[in-house]
């Protein structure tokens, strides 16, 4: 049985409320001063973690589909990109808000100094044009540089896991855990990429 | 005809003038025996066992750090890497009987108890600055002794140029030592004219109570001038030696580490600026602090590295 237009409207809505609940959630703890004792450190890291969770499940997504072959997975590829894009702006927002404190005199002398911040910051510059392009008149509008556009998410997802493990003082279980689903997830897309390239040899 | 008579009001309904003054004080108090009804006895029962410790000199008069972000935002990597998990996971650890091993070039060596230790070095409190490499800092109110009196009470000789200090090992209870994150058992170092320095402290308690054993029970090093990571906690051995110590930092990161580490807003770390640093406790608007070379402490300990580049030993 197949979902209706409206079901997959109602489905739609509620993975959208299921993304936004870190978020709601880091809302309400900031509310009731349950961030601990030091409350920038916590709305940083936690919105820097779920930034790269949603960029890895967006990235999953097609693999899933073709491995499980459950078509409907792509069509939450653009709200879980989106997602990843929201929660990374929220994130380097943080950062230049309430760390900086929005002082220019900070800032010019902390990034400099912090390559795993530079890299964190070409990963949101990676991920601006591709929340731009997001809706379907930019699809439209590119046709083919779309696809070749988007393409540049796999950029990011490197640069991303670049950024956690430079920042990091010692190998932790996340950050190897993250950085192996990185790798097959890309892994991957490397594999079918030159299966199907072999093809025609 | 009947008059209705205004009733008068009886001076039992009066509130009593006092009572009304102190309206809240009362209500407060009531609600807090209420409250206190409910938690058992032992906790608050619980006496602070370094109440009225006299202040030691080089005590700042900073405003301390709340007592509750001082105690479980830590970083104990023998528990775990996170810095807000290190108070659960350290409560199996015991810290009574505790004994500290005395080995190398000084004439009293041997296993000494805690208790004896003590009993020849007063107690004093200091309120200190500390800053974490991470950049971020706290003010605390230590409560122990100076590292000197202790180091002179087992008698060095002129070959000591170093003292190591090393923590309890054991991966039954302290979690983290079945990992990789650091060699195991941890390791710190001073230079003898470090450690022999009046700033230099052992500490057993701080905020008016024996140390939790997440802040490094029962006994740990707190070297102001320097980052946190030197200040090594659960102290087991105590080793004088010839030769410079490898320190557990330092042997995981020898260019982002150094063995002297002194808090210096001049010396990047290699990821990170040291210029500043998050004071805990402030609101979330609070801009950073400027950091101060030697953490503020640059009058008492300058002249220790005046023939040093801080850039190079760092």
């Amino acid at each position: 049985m197949r979902p209706s237009k409206i079901q997959w409207a109602v489905i739609k809505v509620i993975v959208f409320i299921l993304c936004l609940m870190p978020f709601l959630l880091l809302l309400m703890d900031t509310v009731q001063n349950q961030l601990g004792a030091n409350p920038i450190e916590t709305l940083h890291f936690r919105l820097g973690d779920w930034a790269l969770r949603f960029l890895c499940i967006g990235l999953s997504l097609t693999p899933l589909r073709k491995l499980l072959k459950q078509n409907y997975l792509s069509r939450f590829r653009r709200m879980l990109g989106l997602y990843a894009f929201f929660y990374a702006s929220m994130h380097f927002l943080v950062y230049i808000v309430l760390d900086l404190s929005l002082s220019w005199e900070s800032f010019v002398d902390e990034v400099p100094k912090s390559p795993y911040i530079l890299v964190g910051l070409l990963t949101f510059i990676l991920l601006t044009p591709l929340a731009v392009t997001s809706t379907n008149a930019m699809q439209k509008r590119l046709g083919k540089k779309w696809k070749t556009l988007h393409k540049l998410v796999y950029v990011a997802g490197v640069t991303a896991v670049i950024h956690y493990l430079w920042l990091i003082k010692t190998l932790t279980v996340e950050a190897i855990f993250y950085a192996s689903l990185m790798f097959v997830l890309l892994a991957y897309r490397l594999f079918t990429y030159f299966k199907a390239r072999a093809m025609y040899f | 005809m009947l008059f209705k008579m205004k009733k008068d009001i009886l001076a039992g309904e009066i509130t009593d003038k006092l009572v009304f003054q102190n309206r809240r004080k009362i209500i407060k108090a009531a609600t807090a025996t209420a409250i206190a009804s409910f938690i058992p006895a032992s906790v608050s029962a619980k006496i602070k066992k370094y109440a009225d410790i006299p202040f030691g000199p080089y005590s700042a008069s900073l405003q301390v750090t709340d007592v509750e972000d001082a105690k479980n935002y830590t970083n104990y990597y023998e528990f775990t890497t996170n810095k807000n998990d290190a108070t659960v996971l350290s409560k199996a650890l015991k810290t009574s009987p505790w004994s500290v091993t005395v080995e190398g070039e000084a004439e009293k060596t041997g296993v000494f108890n805690l208790e004896d230790i003590l009993k020849t070095n007063p107690l004093e409190q200091r309120i200190y600055r500390f800053r974490c490499v991470e950049a971020w800092s706290m003010v605390i109110p230590w409560i122990g002794f100076p590292l000197a009196n202790m180091l002179k009470q087992f008698k060095p000789t002129s070959k000591a140029k170093y003292v190591e200090f090393t923590t309890l090992y054991n991966p039954d209870i302290m979690i983290g030592q079945r990992g990789t994150a650091l060699e195991w058992p941890y390791v710190e170092g001073l230079r003898m004219d470090e450690a022999m320095h009046p700033l230099s402290l052992m500490a057993t308690g701080m905020y008016d109570d024996e140390l939790a054993n997440q802040n490094g029970a029962p006994l740990r090093l707190v070297v102001p001038w320097k980052y946190g990571f030197k200040s090594i906690k659960a102290i087991v051995k105590i080793r004088f030696s010839e030769t410079m110590p490898a320190t557990a930092w330092n042997k995981a990161g020898p260019n982002e580490y150094g063995f002297y580490a002194n808090v210096n807003p001049e010396v990047p770390h290699p990821r990170w600026s040291q210029s500043r640093e998050r004071i805990l406790g402030a609101s979330i608007f609070t801009p950073k602090r400027n950091t101060e070379k030697f953490n503020g402490y640059e009058a008492q300990v300058a002249s220790l590295y005046s023939a040093m580049d801080l850039k190079k030993y760092f």
